[in-house]
């Protein structure tokens, strides 16, 4: 089945301050987004309202026409991963799957317990007693397992350890092929995650910066190199997001939704060119430091 | 079949070139099936997107052939067809870049062939 996303104009204010601004965009099935962004740039903010958890002050969410919030069909088939405090819970995951599978109408308890293995958390132990590399681990196979039409996961990482973690993309990419749903990976670890995302929202102070195709995103960014003077001179009309110099040599990064002309008049100009990776554009379009901690 | 990639060309070319590497060096044979978008996403850490485009190009030069709900094959006549396209880019991606050197060093044309001649008798590395 297909669903549609529609997120139009949203705000939310939290005492007095602004935490979204006017965001919009829209999601369908099949897509893995990436929310990237900076801590406080409202990332987690965001997908709670994807969830339907907060109805914004200004603006809607409509999933397949229908407002979100507080939806008593839509609410099963969204689902948000998060860093949960797991402190107070003895229940191991074993009984948890088993919860699961009242509640999620398309969880699977066997692929759950394939995930288990394959991630490495005991299924028999209570949740409080795994470290929390391994309660990531045991998010990450509830969210998988879900298979719920929307499903977000919010930094799902969080000290899970390397190999655990390019297992994690691994079944991530499996399940995209197999069930194929909406997926949106929120982080800030962008360089390790970035090409599990067909598409990239950037969130920066409050607001939508950049809500593109990542191949598209990443096209409108290129490097030019070469002697300094001739840099200056090429790249004066041009919209440089960052620059480095180095003996004499200079390196400017421009961000330019005109790429192709603009990568075609430097290049003969006689600079050396280059790609930009989603990692350094998101550096560059947010490293202003206004991002917040 | 090295994961890694430059800067200087998009992606999807460069994953297009490495099934390519594949078919000439003979490590994927006529008829053979190719690895599916998924290893390769797992792989190159490329997204499945660009891996389809790099595909879908191969597609469209008749490289490889879809099977419906089977995958990707390798085509008939496949390498000799790689093997006349790289031929015939043969000058535009190593001869000029190495004239181009070459003249920055002030290396003349005789030089140039002297030094083609001494790698060919593998006196230099």
């Amino acid at each position: 089945m297909n669903t549609k996303v529609d997120v139009r104009d949203v705000s939310l204010n939290y005492r007095k301050m602004n935490v979204i601004d006017q965001v919009s965009f829209t999601m369908e099935t099949g897509k893995t987004y990436g929310l990237i962004g900076r801590n406080g740039a409202g990332k987690t903010t965001l997908l709670s309202l994807l969830t339907g958890f907060r109805l914004p002050d200004a603006g809607d969410i409509q999933v397949n026409g229908e407002p979100l919030f507080e939806n008593r069909m839509m609410m099963p088939k969204v689902n948000l991963i998060y860093p949960a405090d797991y402190a107070d819970e003895s229940d191991n995951a074993k009984s948890y799957f088993e919860t699961a599978e009242k509640y999620r109408p398309h969880f699977d308890r066997a692929y759950a317990e394939e995930l288990a293995e394959k991630f490495g958390f005991p299924v028999k132990k209570p949740i409080n007693k795994l470290s929390t590399g391994m309660q990531s681990a045991f998010n990450a196979t509830l969210g998988l397992a879900a298979r719920t039409e929307v499903t977000l996961f919010d930094e799902v990482y969080n000290g899970m350890d390397a190999p655990t973690r390019e297992a994690f993309y691994q079944e991530f990419v499996r399940e995209q092929e197999r069930h194929p749903r909406i997926m949106v990976l929120s982080t800030h670890l962008v360089s390790e995650m970035d090409y599990l995302f067909d598409h990239v929202f950037m969130l920066h102070n409050q607001k939508l910066i950049a809500d593109a195709p990542t191949d598209e995103l990443q096209s409108r960014a290129f490097t030019v190199t070469g002697g300094q003077a001739l840099v200056d001179e090429v790249t004066k009309q041009m919209a440089v997001i960052h620059e480095e110099e180095l003996g004499g040599m200079k390196r400017a990064v421009i961000y330019d939704a005109n790429n192709d002309v603009k990568q075609k008049e430097a290049a003969e100009a006689g600079l050396g060119i280059g790609a930009v990776t989603l990692q350094d554009l998101f550096i560059y379009l947010t490293g202003g430091g206004n991002g917040h901690e | 079949m090295d994961a890694s990639f430059d800067d200087q060309k998009p992606i999807f070319i460069q994953i297009k070139e490495k099934i390519e590497d594949q078919i000439v060096n003979g490590y994927l044979q006529e008829d053979e099936k190719i690895p599916s978008t998924t290893q390769m996403v797992d792989f190159y850490k490329v997204n499945h997107l660009t891996i389809s485009k790099g595909m879908n190009l191969l597609a469209d030069e008749g490289v490889i052939y879809k099977k419906r709900g089977v995958g990707m094959f390798v085509a008939e006549g496949a390498q000799r067809k790689v093997k006349q396209q790289r031929k015939a880019s043969f000058a535009d991606d190593y001869v000029r870049p190495m004239m181009q050197e070459a003249e920055k060093l002030g290396l003349s044309e005789d030089e140039v062939n002297h030094l083609i001649q001494q790698v060919r008798r593998g006196d230099r590395g």
